[in-house]
């Protein structure tokens, strides 16, 4: 069995992920705390992926990073091709899998009493350290939900990667592609292996979160 | 040295806080009034978690707060201990860690902080491993006051530390806190609503009214001032600092003595021989006579003037006396039957009778 697209597929995911809580982290808290007019359009736009077809959103995307796009003058002066290339496909796999990331963490932040952080104040520390010593470990149970759901969506994508990275072994055929792929060449026992790893692999982290959540609440009680 | 300043106004909905007072540098100041008359806003000015319209906050040198000179110190670096009626322990520490938050962010600055000395004046010594979930409501404000003090404040700032306790837990902080303000060398801003904390705590007290200041002063003349509500509680009394001179154990009796005299009062676990005690006695226990009254029951006559006459809110046959006993100011209830029949007024010689009194610090 080629184990290409299965390692393909985790460096996606894992890529995708990492980008996602580096940025979505100030991103959730901003959202969490703001009193700004912004907000519900901030929010639309982040939430937009859970409801557009990925096609749409991979069309789009392929217009915007192809060669005839907008921004075509820029990425030829940084000699980057984006479009049928893994750095492509993670572009798409951030903006698509955003909302499972940056929700639960919003969630999260939100969840936090106000009177803890403003407590953290009077103690003398300063926003950063607040954010360090206080609201990071009170919404680790939601970092671990963002990491797990943004990792499994992204795994799992088909429609953004198949319009914007298309199908090239080594490149861009992950996992769900390489199904797909498998199933039009009539190798029905290649698309079986691909999908029950698909299945065994999303099953078992699923399984692991929601084992972590309840001896969380079991601890707590 | 950490003298402060307050002169704030604000408008926020129905409340417009308006206030101007100074605290010295150290002494309890309960802070109380009706709700919705500004009380927690206030603190959270002072604080810094919230910001007023205009005014000035000063504490000893610095400048907290003032719009003209453009300052606004931010909340973390205003040298202040803020304990507010939920604990607000952070979970996801040990008592310790959390103890141990404050004092690693004071910095240089300067203060009696010493962790395992105060843990044991707080009683939370057997507390420092636990987990602050597995607490009781008692224990959490005692590891919260310790946290607020470890973190070297130049002002302890208390909104209501024990207003969602049980009675127990109120007992034990209450307790508590006598002990540790009373040692304390900075001043303390206490929030309170309750007659008996306030005046088991206060030194001096500031009665807010609309958001105004309607009384500022001593404890014990505020306390006995029958223009305002304290005196007016059914409740309500007054207090006298004395001394115990000593124990007579045989008959469960301690003898203090105070600027206006003598009084018995009940012996027990705070009545050794030289103690300074705080004894408050209740309105409506003490009577008044215009002779020396002999072969009564009643142990503790004293001779005093009185002060003023005021009307008792809420029960019209009920008029409240103030009676100054070398000094100190005791309030008496009695019917206005009584102050026509005996002719009670300012300067009159009376003597003050009082059923009971009680230690209360």
């Amino acid at each position: 069995m080629d184990l290409m697209p299965f390692w393909l597929s985790l460096r996606l995911a894992s890529t995708t992920t990492l980008v996602l809580l580096v940025l979505g982290t100030p991103l959730a808290w901003w959202l969490a705390r703001t009193r700004s007019a912004a907000r519900p359009l901030v929010e639309a736009l982040v939430t937009l992926p859970l409801v557009l077809p990925p096609t749409v959103l991979g069309f789009y995307l392929l217009l915007l990073l192809g060669p005839r796009g907008p921004l075509s003058p820029l990425l030829q002066l940084l000699d980057l091709r984006l479009v049928f290339s893994f750095t492509g496909l993670v572009i798409g796999s951030v903006i698509f899998s955003a909302p499972f990331v940056v929700n639960p963490l919003k969630d999260a932040f939100e969840a936090i009493p106000r009177g803890q952080l403003e407590m953290a104040a009077t103690l003398g520390a300063a926003p950063l350290d607040r954010f360090r010593s206080v609201a990071l470990p009170l919404a680790a149970s939601g970092f671990v939900t963002a990491s797990v759901l943004g990792f499994a969506h992204t795994l799992g994508e088909f429609g953004v990667v198949l319009m914007i990275g298309g199908n090239i072994p080594g490149e861009t055929q992950v996992l769900s592609i390489a199904i797909y792929d498998r199933v039009e060449q009539l190798d029905y026992h290649a698309a079986q292996l691909y999908s029950l790893v698909l299945v065994a692999f999303s099953f078992a982290v699923l399984v692991a979160l929601h084992w972590s959540r309840r001896s969380r609440a079991l601890v707590r009680s | 040295m950490n003298r402060l300043g307050v002169r704030l106004s604000l408008e926020r909905g129905e409340l417009t806080l308006d206030v101007a007072f100074e605290l010295g540098e150290r002494g309890v100041t309960t802070l109380s009034g009706p709700s919705g008359s500004g009380k927690t806003t206030l603190l959270r000015c002072i604080a810094g978690l919230e910001r007023p319209r205009d005014g000035l906050i000063t504490c000893g040198e610095e400048t907290w707060f003032d719009p003209v000179g453009g300052i606004e110190l931010p909340t973390h670096r205003r040298a202040i201990g803020y304990v507010t009626q939920e604990a607000h322990l952070f979970p996801h520490l040990s008592v310790r860690g959390n103890l141990e938050y404050g004092a690693r962010r004071a910095g240089s600055r300067a203060g009696a902080a010493d962790p395992e000395r105060l843990a044991a004046d707080l009683g939370i010594t057997p507390l420092l491993a636990k987990r602050v979930e597995h607490l009781s409501g008692g224990e959490r404000q005692r590891v919260a006051i310790g946290r607020a003090l470890l973190g070297r404040p130049q002002l302890l700032l208390l909104d209501e530390p024990v207003s969602a306790l049980d009675e127990a837990g109120t007992a034990e902080v209450l307790e508590t806190l006598e002990r540790v303000l009373s040692a304390l060398s900075i001043p303390c801003l206490y929030v309170s609503h309750d007659l008996r904390e306030a005046s088991r705590l206060a030194d001096r007290m500031i009665w807010l009214q609309g958001g105004r200041v309607a009384a500022d002063g001593g404890a014990r003349e505020v306390m006995s001032d029958p223009r305002l509500p304290f005196a007016q509680a059914e409740d309500a009394g007054s207090v006298i600092d004395g001394r115990v001179e000593s124990v007579d154990s045989g008959l469960g009796l301690a003898r203090v003595s105070f600027a206006g005299g003598e009084l018995w009062i009940a012996s027990g676990a705070n009545t050794s021989p030289g103690r300074s005690v705080r004894v408050r006695m209740r309105a409506r226990d003490v009577s008044l006579a215009l002779r020396r009254p002999e072969a009564i029951s009643v142990l503790n006559v004293l001779e005093g003037r009185v002060v003023d006459v005021a009307d008792a809110q809420g029960s019209p046959s009920q008029a409240l006396v103030r009676v100054d006993v070398g000094g100190c100011l005791l309030l008496s209830r009695v019917t206005r039957r009584s102050v026509a029949e005996l002719g009670l007024a300012p300067g009159l010689r009376v003597w003050a009778l009082a059923k009971s009194a009680a230690i209360v610090r």
